[in-house]
């Protein structure tokens, strides 16, 4: 595979289309040209900062960082999940843990299959790519299984009455917000390919792969991500609904409370 | 006459609870004894709280709560929900046919349930229990909430305002469903209620809560 080198100049240039991005917001008055300015400096300063790490892992090749780095991954992504979450008594532990089965699992298993080897060079841009698509889902999911529980406290309630456990009370509600977790990922990979080009695969182009290849490892990762973000959506579920309730299975009035 | 050994259905001591951050029960005491007994006071009194210590759906800040002498912690929680079987003010019922919504209780417990007798004693027709929830006026839907307690053959119905819905034919017509099951079976009930004529027309004693 031929490598490609993109200088600070193309950079540069690049920033040409966010000037066309603030300028559309300054047209049409969206106010968001702040949010803009601060995305783009964010991504320059962040990705400029994790390429440097990923260089020092790469040049150690130890697995000990690569294990260091998806923890440190991990931390963030729960607690930026956790902001997502708010209706959610404590909600950080449930993603904290459902964020590192998701890794956990999903790299052991494509190393485990022969699919990738057990190497920085193939760890650290599956770990990142696994744990920023866990964490979307398992915040989506949360985000909802805390509406919908203020909305449904009447008929958890009523469930209740009739000798339901918390779980069986909350089930439909806890199955919804699984759903709206790992939609997303189901519908853009249904359209990949025909709506859009997802980014290895545009990045693998670029470089300078072959297509078949560009397209073959795009595949183990869309399948990957499916196995990850179900796993992390399903952990974040199954421990955030326990923390609605008492272990004499009511309904915390705080809960419900905290939510408005 | 030999007086009574039998404990009361409820002996409620020195109760101090509260609801959405408010103490709206302090220093409460009553029995509530076999039978219908209403419970009756002005709204925001705590009365729907009460109905709520009473399975367990919350638990009191402070004070006991005895049912047939024994404290109400000292039952499995989820057993005494269905033995004291609490009847929502407003109908919440799962999607699905009224049957499914019927049996959902006992199947709960893994058991069957007799769906047509339930539905029965909540006065509603055979035809009912394949009607979809979603099909029903309110009234029908109080009539269903009635028979998924039903179903579980409690021994105390804790009923929550059931009429407060309701236009005053379908009133009428809960009124007695519930007089008959007073009546033909051996089912006690606590009914809250701000209804004092109600109250007077349903039930043997009353309960004046603050």
């Amino acid at each position: 595979m031929t490598s490609i080198h993109v200088t600070l100049g193309d950079v540069a240039a690049s920033v040409a289309l966010v000037a066309v991005a603030l300028a559309i917001s300054l047209w049409e008055r969206t106010h968001l040209e702040g949010d803009v300015l601060v995305a783009a400096v964010r991504a320059f300063v962040q990705l400029t900062a994790i390429g440097y790490v990923i260089k020092f892992i790469f040049d150690q090749d130890e697995l000990v960082f690569v294990i260091a780095l998806i923890a440190v991954m991990v931390l963030f992504g729960a607690l930026t999940a956790r902001r997502r979450a708010r209706r959610v008594p404590h909600a950080f532990w449930p993603l904290l843990i459902a964020l590192a089965i998701a890794a956990v699992t999903t790299l052991g298993l494509v190393v485990a299959l022969g699919i990738f080897p057990a190497t920085p060079r193939y760890l650290v841009p599956v770990g990142g790519m696994v744990i920023g698509n866990a964490m979307t889902a398992a915040a989506v999911a949360l985000n909802r299984l805390g509406d919908d529980v203020a909305d449904s406290a009447g008929r958890i309630e009523a469930t209740l009455a009739l000798g339901a456990t918390a779980a069986e009370a909350v089930r439909p509600v806890a199955r919804r917000s699984l759903r709206s977790g790992v939609i997303p990922l189901i519908d853009s990979t249904k359209t990949t390919g025909l709506i859009f080009f997802p980014g290895t695969m545009v990045g693998m182009l670029l470089a300078g792969a072959a297509p078949v290849d560009a397209v073959r490892l795009q595949l183990v990762l869309l399948y990957t991500l499916l196995g990850s973000v179900f796993t992390a959506a399903l952990v974040a579920v199954l421990l955030a609904r326990r923390n609605f309730f008492t272990p004499a299975h009511q309904l915390r009035e705080s809960a419900i409370a905290s939510s408005g | 006459m030999i007086p009574s050994t039998v404990p009361a259905l409820f002996a409620l001591e020195d109760l101090r609870a509260s609801r959405g951050g408010r103490v709206v029960l302090d220093g409460f005491s009553a029995d509530i004894p076999h039978g219908s007994t209403a419970v009756v006071g002005p709204s925001g009194a705590g009365k729907s709280t009460l109905l709520r210590l009473l399975n367990r759906l919350a638990d009191p800040d402070a004070g006991a709560i005895r049912y047939r002498g024994r404290d109400l912690r000292e039952y499995d929680v989820l057993a005494l929900r269905r033995t004291v079987t609490l009847v929502p003010q407003l109908p919440s019922l799962l999607d699905g046919t009224v049957a499914e919504n019927v049996a959902y209780g006992p199947r709960l417990a893994g058991g069957e349930a007799n769906v047509e007798r339930a539905l029965a004693l909540a006065g509603l027709a055979d035809g009912f229990a394949r009607r979809r929830v979603g099909e029903l006026s309110v009234g029908e839907k109080q009539r269903v909430m009635l028979a998924r307690a039903l179903a579980l053959a409690p021994e105390v119905l804790l009923l929550d305002e059931p009429t407060s819905a309701l236009d005053a034919a379908a009133r009428s017509g809960i009124e007695r469903t519930l007089l008959h099951l007073r009546e033909e079976l051996d089912v006690s009930y606590v009914l809250v209620t701000h209804d004092e004529a109600q109250a007077e027309r349903l039930c043997s004693g009353i309960v004046r809560v603050p």
